[in-house]
């Protein structure tokens, strides 16, 4: 913005070569790419910490460090019931982006929406879904939200503002932006915010869906995960842009770096966003750089991957131990404090799996209900063999 | 630089009911969809001032205004993902597909998400999919297209197809009130047939989705068909009486879910069938249809069920192409006589 305005003043209020009075040239191309949240490194060496300029109240601080944890542990837990082959399909871990999706969701009022991706789990639980109900689904349990019907966070719940999205990267983008559509129509106030990755911003859904939300100025925050991988593609495969912020000149909307192992960072960006698309500015775009540290899901061996990279991650760069370290030396909260909180997680995990295991799988006859609603047309019922 | 100067034009409110072709009927179905409920709105590619490419949503815009009736970029994806989106919310979007072979760059989203909905998580959408169909026009491969094979093998949309001017507009009113998704294909060759234009009752009414009709009533053998074909199924029956051959012409009206009872009753009575459709010939409706009747009417037929269908190509231009594509009368006239020698 800033450089913006230094051109104009460069170039206005001259005359031309006929004499005549120039306009100040308008730029052409504007990048609008606010730069103010980015990865920077720690001064003097220190260990990376979180952003100190937060308006974050300090219950509020715990309460993210409490989401923090429960999404890092749900999906530990997820892991051990993989490993006892209680989860019927993959586990998709957030391991090392966790921050991304708790502190951007955080950020949020009770009415907004939310479609994440697989591996914004944090998103789901900030917005109230329980953990239960994500252990049903993943072991494909009656009990879970979608019946044993579809598989991990592919559900949702409208009076939590949460759209579960489904495996085809994209589409949630124009769906979104109908809920958007939808909540003008019906005279409702809110900001969406759907979440994409650098892979999933090569598709063709992305770019319609969030071309028609910019067209029509609708409130839609796109927080576009930069984790470096999508399943094994490096995103140098996947698109020429340094920053996939830089999508955004596309559509005329604005654009956030963020460091996206910030969690503070993460909550006061999203909540800028959030504030300028509330007050009808339209779309914004977030893209927070972070790090996928597993991967694509629990059989991926991660091979395509080069020595040390992970490791580096996890010992410089976790986004729950740079929390930690915050909450720590600003004195937000003691030891003492985050045990207690990781205790309280624990024991609600332990609760809610046990609640996921007793319940049973399905009937199969289920499978035959819902289609369509069956007050119209009758369950698609097996038919039975040269029976009139 | 252009100054724009805009043509003064305001189409006409259309009268409930009376002398109307089929789009007529759909365009005043559509417009008393809107006054009677105000979470029903319009969205696609130049429906607002223009009025759509065939003029189905002529005049929607003055009345209803652009928030109810959205024009939006070239995007099929973008359209069938607002609706869905937008349905969510509790609205009842009328989406328009300016040709229905432009569904394809549509297809992901509604046979992945508008489809699967609310069976994955009891979320139904409440949408109309709708838009011109069908050849026999001299439009080529990209703007003829029957579409209706390519999404018989989803789960979870209704698929509907009128053939006169009164059954069009009680389906479209019958499907934008429906609780799932709907898509609803206008044979643009009968837009404005006047062979079509009938006399519509003043007073609200629908036709049920999943019901077939009898076009015509006979007892020697059944043509089972929809959309523009019950035309030429109806002209070939005409043909045929002359030769003493009592011909019933089925309308589907609805292609899914398939009006099993409609279609059986007509088959044990006439015990013969043809199986008549536009779209090509392989993996076409046709195909389901002689499965059904081969497993539940086997006992009752006295011949072969046989197929008169497009061939297996793309929709050629030239007339004498598209001729040769499409089962014209003669082709009905032949399978019956030979059906009828069996």
């Amino acid at each position: 913005m800033d450089q913006t305005e230094k051109t104009q003043q460069q170039n206005g209020g001259g005359r031309d070569k006929r004499g005549r009075r120039r306009r100040p040239a308008r730029a052409r191309f504007q990048m609008r790419v606010s730069t103010k949240y980015e990865p920077r490194k720690a001064p003097n060496g220190k260990p990376l910490s979180c952003s100190t300029e937060t308006s974050l109240k300090p219950a509020q601080h715990l309460e993210l460090y409490r989401y923090l944890k429960l999404t890092r542990l749900v999906e530990e837990r997820l892991v051990n019931l993989y490993r006892q082959t209680k989860v019927v399909g993959g586990v998709f871990r957030s391991l090392g982006q966790e921050a991304t999706a708790v502190g951007s969701a955080y950020a949020l009022q009770p009415q907004d929406f939310i479609t994440p991706l697989i591996r914004d789990l944090g998103a789901v639980l900030v917005k109230g879904i329980r953990p239960r109900d994500i252990f049903a689904q993943y072991m494909a349990k009656a009990g879970g939200p979608s019946g044993g019907k579809d598989l991990n966070i592919h559900f949702g719940d409208m009076d939590r503002g949460f759209i579960g999205p489904i495996s085809h990267l994209g589409d949630m983008i124009p769906v979104m932006t109908g809920i958007l559509l939808g909540g003008r129509l019906k005279k409702k106030k809110f900001v969406g915010v759907a979440y994409i990755g650098d892979g999933g911003m090569s598709t063709g859904a992305f770019h319609e869906g969030l071309n028609f939300a910019a067209v029509q100025r609708l409130p839609l925050i796109i927080i576009a995960e930069h984790n470096h991988y999508a399943y094994s593609t490096p995103t140098n495969l996947q698109t020429a842009v340094r920053d996939l912020a830089e999508k955004a000149a596309g559509y005329g909307i604005p654009a956030h770096i963020v460091d996206g192992n910030d969690v503070v960072a993460c909550y006061e960006v999203t909540k800028h966003a959030a504030d300028y698309a509330r007050r009808g500015g339209g779309a914004v775009l977030i893209e927070a750089k972070t790090y996928r540290r597993k991967g694509h899901a629990e059989h991926d061996d991660q091979r395509y991957v080069a020595a040390g990279e992970i490791e580096w991650w996890e010992t410089h760069n976790d986004p729950i131990d740079r929390y930690e370290r915050y909450l720590l030396e600003c004195n937000l909260a003691t030891k003492e404090q985050l045990e207690e909180i990781v205790a309280g997680v624990l024991r609600e995990i332990d609760e809610d799996c046990a609640w996921a295991e007793s319940s049973p799988l399905p009937e199969g006859p289920q499978a035959a209900y819902g289609v369509f609603d069956n007050d119209v047309v009758p369950p698609a019922f097996r038919p039975g063999v040269l029976e009139a | 630089m252009s100054t724009a100067v805009k043509k003064e034009h305001k189409s006409a409110r259309p009268e409930r009911g009376g002398q109307a072709t089929l789009v007529e009927a759909i365009r005043q179905g559509i417009w008393e969809e809107m006054d009677r409920d105000p979470d029903v709105f319009v969205i696609g590619e130049d429906v607002g001032a223009y009025g759509g490419a065939f003029k189905v949503t002529d005049g929607l815009i003055d009345e209803f205004g652009k928030e109810r009736v959205i024009d939006t970029p070239i995007s099929e994806g973008a359209i069938v993902g607002a609706a869905c989106g937008a349905a969510l919310m509790g609205m009842r979007p009328i989406a328009e597909f300016q040709f229905i072979d432009f569904i394809s760059a549509g297809f992901d989203l509604l046979t992945n998400y508008a489809a699967k909905c609310r069976y994955r998580w009891g979320a139904g959408l409440p949408m109309v999919f709708r838009g011109p169909c069908g050849s026999g026009v001299r439009s080529g491969p990209f703007h003829s297209l029957n579409a209706e094979s390519f999404f018989l093998n989803t789960a979870g949309l209704k698929i509907v197809e009128p053939s006169t001017a009164y059954d069009a507009k009680g389906l479209i009113k019958a499907a934008i009130r429906d609780p799932d998704p709907v898509l609803f294909f206008e044979h643009k060759k009968l837009y404005r047939l006047p062979r079509l234009r009938e006399e519509l009752p003043a007073d609200d009414y629908i036709v049920e989705i999943g019901k077939s009709r009898v076009a015509r009533t006979g007892r020697d053998l059944s043509i089972i068909t929809f959309g523009a074909m019950v035309l030429t199924a109806l002209d070939a029956a005409e043909e045929l009486e002359k030769e003493g051959l009592d011909v019933e012409v089925i309308d589907l009206r609805t292609l899914a879910p398939l009006d099993r009872p409609g279609i059986l009753a007509s088959v044990k009575k006439t015990n013969k069938a043809i199986l008549l459709h536009e779209a090509s010939r392989t993996g076409g409706i046709g195909g389901e249809l002689a499965a059904i009747l081969a497993e539940e009417a086997f006992e009752w037929l006295d011949a072969p069920v046989i197929r008169v269908a497009s061939i297996d190509t793309p929709v050629p231009y030239s007339p004498p192409l598209e001729d040769y594509y499409l089962p014209q009368i003669k082709d009905v006239v032949d399978a019956a006589r030979k059906l009828a020698a069996y």
